[in-house]
This record gives C-alpha cells, sequence and structure tokens, in this order.
C-alpha cells in the first residue's frame, strides 16, 4: 500500500472513531479524556525539581501534589499514550518528519513565536476553564454539560475574532 | 450498573489502569493524527472557513459520545451521575477560558491535545505549543491566589442542558443528532460559497499577463 500523506479519514467517520474512544474512556474509567492538565503537571513536576518548597505554596500547583509527584495521575499516562498514537499516525501515513508548518513566505522565527505565544495563552484559557478542547468542549460537551457548551462557543468565537490578525503565517 | 468500571478507574492508578490510560490516550492521539489534527494549516482552516473539519470530527465525536452514554444509562447499564459529578460548571472563568482557548487556538495553528500530537509528528511549532501551554499553566497557577474570585464564579455546579430544558439525556442528545446534521449541510454551503469568492478574486489576477 502507497503512503500518502495528503490523505486523511473522513471527517465523519474520524468524529464516529473519536466518539468512541471517548465512550470507551468513560465506561471504563469514569472520567473523559484531557490534554491541558497533563501538560500544567509537567511543568509542576519540573520546578518541584528545583523548588519544590515553592510549590507547597502556590495553590492550584500543591493540589497536583497529593499523590507525591504530580506525575502520577491518570491523565499524563494517557498523554504518553497520545504522543505514541499520534507518532504511529504520522509514522504510518508517511506525515512523520521534522519541520516547522508555516506559509512559505513567513520567517520561521516568528512563526516560532506565535506557536509558543498562542500555547500559552491555551494554557492560561486551560486553567481558568478546568480543561481545553480535548477536557472541556469534548469530554464536557458530549456529557451536555452548560459550562462546556458555554466554553465550546467561547473557543469557537475567540478564534473567529483573532483569525484574521494572525493569518500572515499562514501566506 | 456495570459501567464506570472501577478496574480502570482514573483515580485507581494501579498498573492495569495505568496500561489503560497509555492504551486510551494512543487511540485518542492516532485518530486525532489520521483526522489530520497533526497539522497546523487543516486545524486552522476552520477560521478562515475554507475546510469545517474540525467543526465536523468534533461535533460528530460530540454527538456519538452523547448518543453513547445516555442510551447506556437508559437501558441501565452506565451510571451517570458517577461520570457527570466530574463536570461541574464554573461559567464566567469557562467563557473567558474558552475565549484565551480559541485566540491561543489560531495563533498557534493546535490545541493543547492536537499539539502533542504535531510534536510527535516532528513538527518543531508543535513541541513550541506544547512549551507554550506549559508555561501558560504555571503562570495562571501564579497568579490565580490573586485572581481567586473570578477563578471561582459563576460556581453552579453540575449543570446539564437536559436538566435546563427538562428532557431525559437520550431526548436532548437524539435533538443534537439532528441539529448536527443540518449544522453539517450548513458548513458545506459555507465552504462552497468561500470557495467560489476566492476563485473569482483570483480569476482577473490570473488573466494579467506576467511581467
Amino acid at each position: 500500500m502507497t503512503k500518502d500523506p495528503e490523505r486523511f479519514w473522513n471527517p465523519y467517520l474520524a468524529g464516529v472513531a473519536l466518539g468512541l474512544v471517548l465512550l470507551a474512556t468513560y465506561l471504563l474509567t469514569g472520567k473523559g479524556l484531557g490534554a491541558s492538565g497533563a501538560s500544567f503537571r509537567l511543568g509542576v513536576a519540573a520546578i518541584q525539581a528545583v523548588a519544590p518548597a515553592h510549590v507547597a505554596e502556590v495553590p492550584l500547583m500543591a493540589a497536583t501534589t497529593e499523590d507525591g509527584s504530580p506525575l502520577r495521575y491518570w491523565l499524563v499516562f494517557e498523554l504518553v499514550g497520545v504522543v505514541l498514537g499520534g507518532f504511529l499516525g504520522a509514522w504510518t501515513s508517511g506525515r512523520l518528519r521534522g519541520e516547522t508548518l508555516k506559509g512559505p513566505t513567513f520567517p520561521s522565527r516568528s512563526r516560532w513565536a506565535l506557536a509558543l505565544g498562542g500555547g500559552a495563552l491555551m494554557g492560561v484559557g486551560a486553567q481558568l476553564a478546568r480543561g481545553c478542547a480535548s477536557g472541556q468542549a469534548l469530554s464536557g460537551g458530549a456529557l451536555m454539560s452548560a459550562g462546556a457548551w458555554a466554553f465550546f462557543l467561547a473557543f469557537f468565537g475567540g478564534g473567529y475574532a483573532l483569525a484574521a490578525l494572525v493569518r500572515r503565517q499562514w501566506s | 450498573m456495570i459501567f464506570p468500571t472501577e478496574l480502570f478507574a482514573q483515580d485507581a492508578l494501579t498498573p492495569i489502569s495505568l496500561l489503560g490510560a497509555v492504551a486510551l490516550g494512543a487511540g485518542f492521539g492516532f485518530v486525532l493524527e489520521r483526522s489530520g489534527f497533526g497539522r497546523a494549516q487543516k486545524l486552522v482552516a476552520q477560521f478562515y472557513l475554507t475546510d469545517m473539519a474540525v467543526f465536523r470530527v468534533m461535533f460528530t465525536a460530540v454527538v456519538t459520545a452523547a448518543l453513547g452514554t445516555s442510551l447506556l444509562a437508559a437501558v441501565g447499564l452506565l451510571d451517570l451521575k458517577a461520570v457527570t459529578v466530574n463536570y461541574p460548571t464554573f461559567l464566567w472563568p469557562m467563557v473567558a477560558g474558552g475565549l484565551l482557548v480559541g485566540a491561543g487556538f489560531v495563533t498557534s495553528g493546535y490545541c493543547p491535545g492536537t499539539s502533542v500530537v504535531a510534536a510527535a509528528s516532528g513538527k518543531l511549532d508543535g513541541l513550541l505549543t506544547v512549551a507554550g501551554v506549559v508555561i501558560g499553566a504555571v503562570a495562571y497557577a501564579e497568579a490565580q491566589p490573586a485572581l481567586a474570585a473570578f477563578h471561582d464564579s459563576g460556581k453552579l455546579g453540575g449543570v446539564f442542558l437536559y436538566q435546563l430544558l427538562n428532557l431525559p439525556p437520550i431526548g436532548l442528545a437524539a435533538i443534537i443528532a439532528v441539529a448536527a446534521v443540518g449544522c453539517f449541510i450548513g458548513a458545506g454551503k459555507i465552504e462552497r460559497l468561500v470557495h467560489a469568492a476566492r476563485l473569482a478574486r483570483a480569476a482577473p489576477a490570473a488573466s494579467t499577463p506576467a511581467r
């Protein structure tokens, strides 16, 4: 079979597959999927290695160390799975390649700055919202949580509001 | 009630629950990658109305899991309350957080989950987005004591749309499924309009002789 990096799954079939993974997660574990919580815990673990007293002073950080290490957490292991699954998917589809995704005329350094800055905005937003697109919009949304649907609508609002301003990075 | 199972519970942290975590995460990452969500251009196309795959995949997944959970609850196989208890609503920080995550998504080209998939596919911008998410989350945690009033504002506890509408969960899930079909037809129309407008704009430029 030849690999075509431009070929993706049909979005509706992909959506059903994603929904079934989420459903299996609820049934087996009682909670949904997530990404931002585990990312936060990576940062807390790094700080704990150099300044454990500081971690104990910051309430949101201290709350992650109840079981000892902030990395002793289901979603951290799930995120390790996401890395493996993402790698496997990219490798078997011919999309595994070291590169920076950007428009042909846009400077790499500016793209890196936007990626880092946009990531930081999401880190703040996900802490406020108790979850990101995975943990709140997808997992909370499927349970029809009012807060998750408010998040979902605000997420699209925030994206459309800023889209024109950052479009140049793709040209 | 058979589900949710205790054996794989997220707070169990036994070898078997952690193995389950890696396996379910791998399924999640693989599906995201195959959806094209390891590629920033495919993701941000949602916000330039040229390819609404993000909306289609996410909304289909929400409908699938909503139908699945509410159906299993209706036939007595799933204790829905044991799952929904983990999803309280804090209205104002969730609205503010949604705006910030949306703004960060279109800026970085990823969401916190898809940036991990992109990083695992070798994309440097994806890796930097992951780093940004970690930095932003840690910075927020540092500032949170000063923002505590807003952080806990709009605290409504567990509020679910079917309660507000006085419907059984399965009834609302079915209505959302029907609404989704209408939204997908609308999304296709918008894509075709945007595509036609782009072609119309490109056509005069294409007929101009090159200098």
